[in-house]
């Protein structure tokens, strides 16, 4: 799967512009998160790899801005102390502890909820923007 | 057998000394017996790395010319305490900035100074005769300091109460984001690497112990504030010379909602002197329990959702009432490990030698409450007692007239069995109106999330509840969701003034 970060301008806003995506190309999205506010908006989708290339040539074609997401949530490896605070507070489970006690996250899980952002004491993750 | 603290610090001196961490312990005593661990075994490290709020340091900045008399001090805005003579101050962890409020605290201070960073001092006096000048402002690096002196009131305890919350409400707490309706559960401390936790009877921590502090070679000053360790829940009083402090031991952190504290290194090594001390330091997270507290509760006496083992918690996962409930800790065990493992190296290398407590503190100590001398003002002493109410199945123009009458803007809204279930306000009965649905029924117009009070409630917690959901009015209901009357924001006015002094 594939998760990619659509931007939607006021005048593809009032489009319904995942259901046609989904009616013209037969692929089915899931939407992971949707933030629209008056003037723009964000969709987070998650789509099958091998159909990507055919969702965002229709969803570009509707003027969406469409970004490959690789890396949601960011650890800043100097600040993070590893406390796991942000551990239970994730709803994807992105992060977890190694056998060592050592953070390890699975980014390709994130859906930008920022949960974590807010628990770590420590100021050591950000969503990408 | 016994083994004097002479022949382990004889073996420190001549490098033949055997040093193991609390974490390793266990498993020699199992492999070795008790009587094998203490003929193979002289010392033991422990280490702890989590959130001390309790913590701080002593300045002295030097006299300036012309002399100063420092009655206020700050430091990078934070405001330091300076009832002290001259150009001495004491900056507490948790203080906040005065400009960039919890973002930025006494911790962040400290961090900044050990990590060899510029922090303005602001210092303002009354002026005297003996020390004329009135303000001053200078940067001032952690080395140009005559003294800077970590000393924490309380550090290291021994286990800490976990934290869940029962509530439908997010919860922003010092345990970190509780996440309701039991979504998860916060714990802190290293378990089987806790010093005390290795030594819970204080027989080898007390007064002068040397310990590992953030990377200095420090000591106990003795009990810490607020040890219970005849409950298991002791701490220690520690200082240490920040100059020999390292950020990797020390950092800065704030808490959302909360505010600022300091993530501090500890780590006491333990002689093996004894059977009795192989025993202790044999211990296991199996062997540790803690509770499961309910924060949803805004009360001194939390209720206790389930006794567990430090293993279960660090599991990552607990039941709780048939549910996996996923756990997140406060503190860091990778690093708790690091300050073992350092303090092991400082012991192996003679850096740092044993001593017994110079003075035992009372194990048999327990923390109680504070004796309140003032009551506390109860919802019941405040709360408008007659409050009209209206029943879901009658018509807004009836909400309108019992509004008027009333002379109230809330109306609570009760079903047949008279329970509150939801809230009619003037908004909303003028909204019906202009819409020209004065027949439609209080229950298509009502606000079904209704937080309601108690009379037993204290008036902060119910003030709170206006704040934090920004609302004017909280329906009272007694203990079978009745309503007995209403607590409105003019109601807390009347605290000031009268009988209540603040």
């Amino acid at each position: 799967m594939v998760k990619l970060l659509i931007s939607i301008n006021r005048k593809s806003g009032r489009e319904p512009l995942i259901a046609r995506t989904v009616m013209e190309t037969g692929v089915l999205i899931n939407v992971e998160r949707a933030h629209i506010e008056s003037m723009t908006g964000q969709v987070l989708i998650d789509v099958p790899a091998a159909d990507a290339d055919k969702v965002i040539a229709t969803l570009e074609r509707q003027h969406a801005g469409v970004e490959i997401l690789e890396e949601a949530v960011r650890r800043d490896e100097q600040e993070c102390v590893e406390c796991g605070a942000c551990i239970s507070v994730c709803p994807q489970e992105v992060i977890s502890f190694d056998e060592d006690w050592h953070l390890c996250m699975k980014t390709e899980n994130c859906v930008l909820c920022g949960k974590c952002v807010e628990a770590c004491p420590h100021k050591a993750l950000s969503l990408r923007k | 057998m016994q083994k004097s603290l002479d022949t382990i610090n004889d073996r420190i001196r001549d490098g033949t000394v055997r040093v193991v961490t609390a974490e390793e312990m266990p498993n020699i005593v199992d492999e070795l017996g008790e009587e094998g661990a203490l003929k193979e075994v002289d010392v033991v490290t422990t280490g702890t790395f989590g959130a001390m709020c309790s913590s701080g340091a002593f300045f002295n900045f030097g006299h300036a010319d012309p002399p100063i008399r420092m009655q206020r001090v700050w430091l990078n805005d934070v405001e330091a305490y300076a009832g002290l003579a001259a150009v001495d101050a004491y900056i507490g962890a948790a203080a906040d900035s005065e400009t960039r409020g919890s973002e930025y605290g006494g911790a962040h201070v400290i961090e900044d100074f050990i990590a060899g960073k510029y922090v303005e001092l602001r210092a303002s006096s009354t002026g005297t005769d003996c020390y004329p000048r009135k303000t001053i402002t200078t940067e001032l690096l952690l080395e140009e300091l005559n003294q800077a002196i970590m000393v924490n009131p309380r550090n290291s305890f021994q286990k800490y109460d976990a934290a869940t919350n029962t509530g439908d409400e997010i919860l922003h707490t010092y345990m970190g984001t509780l996440l309701p309706g039991i979504g998860n559960v916060s714990f802190s401390g290293s378990g089987v690497l806790s010093p005390l936790a290795n030594d819970p009877a204080h027989k080898l921590i007390g007064s002068g112990t040397p310990l590992f502090l953030c990377g200095a070679e420090g000591m106990v000053v003795g009990e810490g504030t607020q040890t219970s360790p005849s409950k298991g829940y002791g701490t220690i009083m520690t200082t240490g010379d920040m100059n020999e402090m390292d950020t990797k031991f020390c950092r800065a952190a704030t808490f959302t909602g909360y505010g600022a504290s300091l993530y501090v290194g500890v780590g006491v090594p333990i002689p093996v002197c004894d059977l009795e001390t192989v025993r202790a330091t044999a211990i296991r997270d199996e062997d540790i329990t803690t509770s499961i507290i309910d924060y949803s509760v805004p009360s001194r006496d939390r209720p206790t959702v389930k006794e567990v083992t430090y293993a279960e918690l660090r599991s990552g996962r607990i039941d709780l009432g048939g549910e996996e409930v996923r756990t997140s800790s406060m503190s860091s065990f990778a690093k708790a490990r690091e300050v073992a493992e350092e303090l092991k190296g400082w012991i192996e290398t003679g850096k740092m030698e044993c001593n017994l407590p110079v003075r035992r503190v009372n194990a048999a100590k327990a923390a109680g409450p504070i004796r309140q001398t003032h009551r506390t003002p109860r919802v019941r002493e405040i709360m408008n007692g007659i409050a009209p109410c209206i029943r879901s199945d009658e018509t807004v123009k009836a909400a309108a007239k019992a509004l008027m009458k009333g002379e109230t803007n809330h109306l609570p809204v009760t079903d047949n069995n008279n329970q509150v279930v939801g809230i009619v306000t003037t908004y909303d009965t003028s909204k019906a109106i202009v819409l020209e649905k004065p027949d439609a029924l209080v229950s298509e117009i009502m606000s079904r999330k209704v937080v309601v009070t108690n009379p037993n409630e204290a008036v902060d917690v119910a003030a709170m509840k206006l704040k934090k959901h920004n609302i004017s009015a909280l329906p009272v209901v007694d203990e079978n969701g009745k309503p007995v009357g209403m607590l409105t924001a003019i109601d807390l006015g009347k605290l000031f003034g009268g009988k209540w002094k603040w």
